[in-house]
């Protein structure tokens, strides 16, 4: 078991090594940030004093190895663009990252499995069929569309809701700020936690749907309603359970890309979190920004797949490996 | 009846005064200012926001000229065309309530001269700064320097005192990563006071009510709120939906949408920054094109005739929706040096074009590589692709590579590229500055900019010549004939200088600055 646990982060290491390589190699494409950095009147001598200063004379690998040197020690360098120390850049961004993720998250959980569980059980009533095809929408619409949509019905048209940034927000604690408790902070989360949310809610409501479907289907639900049972004990405590596994892995997978994929919608609602500082980091070609939230990404992908995997070896014994013999 | 009057006059004041005590401009652009560190980053953006808060001796008001600040006159010493004296204002304030005074200035000075500032280039000339009384400066130059005032019009004033009690002398050493105090803290004269400030997300400024100029201007907006939006489709809804009411960057695909909208407004001016092509006519033989042992631009009638073939009208109507002067030569209509006559040099003519093309020997065309970037002026790929096809009528096949700015530019800088898009300010409305940098051959600080491998010694040496000429009458005549030659010459092939378009809801009164700089204490609301 050790051994398994042991190996696995090890190939995480090795992901998150490879990862930043990758990142790095491509770096150079990206373009010249002494070119953003430096004024139309600098000389030749500025830009070479600059690039030695940076280190970006030197060659990649030498570079990501001062990136990895310094990262480990918690130190990721300091923003081209903002001059500020990366570190505290992320620290500053990432609450409105998080809380945006959070009610996204939280809207197509709750949302996804309400309307899965109806329109599994109500499926041929016309409410259901509406639903299903308006989740089409969801599924098939690029997330930028959404938000421009939304933004052009509810703040250009109704003028009910913001159309950019995070409203006013009240700090707690050193680092952290929230938008939860002013009016204005929650009226600007609206839009965009739909926008962020709406994928992760259709795929939500057609699995929840799926599963449900195929779960009604078993005998262990109709000898539950030969018994007598009411409707609601048989398709909430017996099928909505058993359907709920299969479910419970993908939001978990979900996560993650909830905070990634939040670079589109933070571009779209100019919501100030990592995501925009990323968008931000590429057109400048902030070199530093880019490789920290590159590694932070990954690092959280890497993480939760770890940790899945162990689950499973917990949940599984099939898939320990240092188990003698077995299939 | 005089006190009557003088009560009914005070009271009429008052109410007109009154309802825009509390008016807020609720103010978009695309950027934001990279610091407030009125010595780091030379960067546009960045100093339109700290003209809000600091001023600086001079500045240029809506037309380009002049106007007077913590300087209220100035000149060259009358015995010695080495010395610039400086009359300062008396009486002005810092926001924290500092006297402002001849000592303010040299310190000021003397930190932008440090190596960390990035705004020691402009002011390289000055050797020396010294305060002869409270409200005297002289500044010495290293030669006789016609066009110094030019340079200090972004050389922001600092109050020593407060400076060296927060321990932030030192200019922030951006690219080190410094967070001084004053990279955050402002202490200005300037008509605006700093309230908060989260980079990237907000700045927030209230009227200095102790302004020097609070009679002198408007000042008709109590508060201002800056927000960067980048995505341009979020910064129209934003104005669309009245969040903001005073749009810097609106895209001109837009335009239209926002000027037939109830309650908003476009103002549109020329902007101080010109479009144009250049090409690499120094090389004996190009790597973009598909002619060996030869470089077809070399020759300056293929030169001619391209830009014959570039039907710039055409641009302006289609690629740039009608927002855009065609050029006929380099420099911005403001600058000292341009003339009407010059730039209304470009005719296109492509039966003309075609006879040059057949003449210098490529009646059947040839084929080249333009490189353009896609993300920094307005439409800039779109000109590209036009420029595309009018060039394919007489028989240059172009092949486009439009790429983002952070690697367009460096191919410029380093001759990576024979036929490029580049786009020109110039600062300090002088034609010397756009020599310098486009026309001088290339060397280490001088020419930085000029990919056309065009090299002149002799035009080289009146370029120079130009920066300690105190005889301006002579000087315009030198600008002149170096025109001439560039024009002749067809160094570059000018498109068209870009408009600046400025929304606004209809009660804002804000006049659109050539430098895209817009002076909030300049507003009215109407």
């Amino acid at each position: 078991m050790l051994a398994f646990i042991i190996r696995r982060v090890g190939q995480s290491i090795l992901v998150l090594l490879i990862v930043g390589l990758v990142a790095f190699s491509m770096f150079r494409f990206v373009g010249d940030p002494i070119d953003n950095m430096l004024g139309q009147e600098r000389t030749i001598e500025d830009v070479e004093r600059l690039r030695t200063q940076l280190g970006l004379d030197q060659p990649f690998p030498v570079q990501y190895f001062k990136f990895l040197e310094g990262a480990v020690q918690g130190n990721f360098g300091v923003s081209y663009r903002q001059g500020r120390p990366v570190a505290e850049i992320l620290m500053e961004r990432a609450p409105a990252t998080l809380e945006l993720a959070a009610v996204s998250g939280l809207l197509a959980i709750i949302a996804g499995i309400a309307l899965g569980v109806f329109t599994a059980i109500r499926r041929n009533g016309f409410a259901a069929h509406t639903i299903m095809a308006a989740s089409l929408v969801g599924v098939s619409l690029p997330t930028f569309l959404i938000g421009i949509l939304l933004i052009y019905l509810f703040s250009v048209e109704l003028g009910w809701l913001p159309s950019f940034g995070r409203g006013e927000t009240v700090s707690i604690g050193d680092w952290w700020t929230t938008g939860f408790l002013t009016q204005s902070g929650i009226k600007a989360l609206i839009l965009p936690a739909i926008t962020l949310g709406l994928y992760q809610m259709t795929l939500i409501m057609r699995l929840v749907r799926s599963e449900m479907l195929e779960v009604l289907r078993q005998d262990y639900i109709r000898f539950a309603r030969a018994r007598g049972l009411r409707d609601r004990v048989v398709n909430f405590r017996h099928a909505l359970k058993n359907t709920m596994v299969p479910v419970v892995t993908v939001i978990g997978l979900q996560l993650g890309s909830i905070i990634a994929f939040a670079i589109i919608t933070e571009t779209v609602f100019q919501w100030p979190g990592v995501g925009l500082l990323f968008i931000n980091a590429i057109q400048f070609v902030d070199i530093p920004v880019m490789a920290a939230y590159l590694m932070l990404i990954s690092v959280m992908f890497v993480g939760i797949n770890l940790i899945v995997d162990i689950l499973y070896v917990f949940i599984d014994p099939r898939l320990r490996v240092d188990r003698k013999g077995g299939h | 009846m005089r006190t009557a009057t003088r009560a009914i006059l005070a009271t009429t004041v008052a109410m007109l005064a009154l309802p825009a005590s509390a008016e807020t401009l609720r103010w978009a652009s695309a950027g934001d200012a990279l610091t407030l560190d009125p010595h780091s980053q030379n960067e546009g953006q960045t100093h339109t926001i700290r003209h809000q808060m600091y001023d600086a001796l001079i500045i240029r008001d809506v037309t380009g000229a002049f106007e007077p600040s913590l300087a209220t006159d100035w000149g060259p010493k009358a015995d010695d065309p080495n010395v610039w004296v400086f009359n300062l204002r008396q009486g002005v304030k810092f926001h924290n309530g500092n006297d402002f005074t001849a000592e303010d200035v040299v310190f000021s000075y003397n930190r932008a001269k440090t190596p960390t500032s990035d705004m020691k280039e402009l002011i390289n000339s000055v050797v020396e700064v010294r305060a002869v009384d409270d409200y005297t400066v002289e500044m010495v130059t290293d030669g006789p320097n016609p066009i110094l005032p030019a340079n200090l019009t972004d050389l922001f004033i600092m109050d020593k005192d407060w400076t060296e009690e927060n321990n932030t002398v030192k200019v922030q050493d951006f690219e080190g990563g410094e967070i001084t105090y004053a990279t955050t803290n402002v202490n200005g004269t300037g008509a605006y006071k700093l309230v908060s400030r989260e980079p990237d997300v907000k700045t927030v400024m209230v009227r200095n009510d102790d302004y020097w100029g609070r009679d002198q201007f408007p000042m008709a907006y109590s508060d201002i709120v800056h927000t960067p939006i980048q995505n341009a489709a979020t910064r129209v809804a934003a104005l669309l939906s009245g969040e903001i009411n005073f749009l810097q960057d609106v895209p001109v695909q837009d335009l239209e949408r926002v000027s037939s909208a109830d309650g908003l407004v476009v103002k549109t001016a020329p902007q101080n920054r010109v479009i144009f092509f250049g090409m690499n006519q120094g090389a004996d033989d190009l790597e973009a094109d598909n002619v060996d042992g030869k470089n077809p631009l070399a020759d300056v009638r293929v030169r001619r005739a391209m830009s014959m073939a570039i039907n710039r009208d055409a641009i302006k109507q289609v690629v740039m929706r009608g927002q855009s002067q065609p050029a006929g030569m380099i420099a911005p209509p403001f600058v000292n040096g341009w003339t009407a006559a010059m730039d209304g040099e470009s005719k296109t003519d492509l039966a003309a074009a075609k006879a040059l093309m057949a003449e210098a020997g490529y009646g059947d065309g040839f084929s080249i590589r333009l490189d353009c970037p896609n993300d920094r002026y307005i439409n800039d790929e779109g000109i590209c692709q036009a420029a595309v096809g009018m060039l394919g009528q007489i028989g240059i096949t172009v092949n486009l590579d439009a790429i983002p700015k952070a690697q367009h530019f460096p191919k410029i800088t380093e001759g990576k590229t024979d036929f490029y898009m580049l786009g020109w300010g110039v600062p300090t409305y002088d034609s010397e500055y756009i020599f310098n940098f486009l026309v001088h051959g290339r060397e280490d600080s001088i020419g930085t900019w000029n990919g056309t491998g065009f090299d002149n010694d002799e035009l080289d040496a009146k370029i120079k010549s130009l920066a300690s000429n105190t005889n301006l009458e002579q000087r315009n005549a030198d600008i002149a004939d170096i025109w001439r030659v560039v024009q002749d010459e067809q160094l570059y092939i000018p498109i068209h200088h870009q408009v600046l378009n400025w929304a606004m809801g209809d009660n804002v009164g804000i006049e659109v600055d050539p430098e895209n700089q817009p002076m909030i204490k300049h507003a009215t609301v109407n």
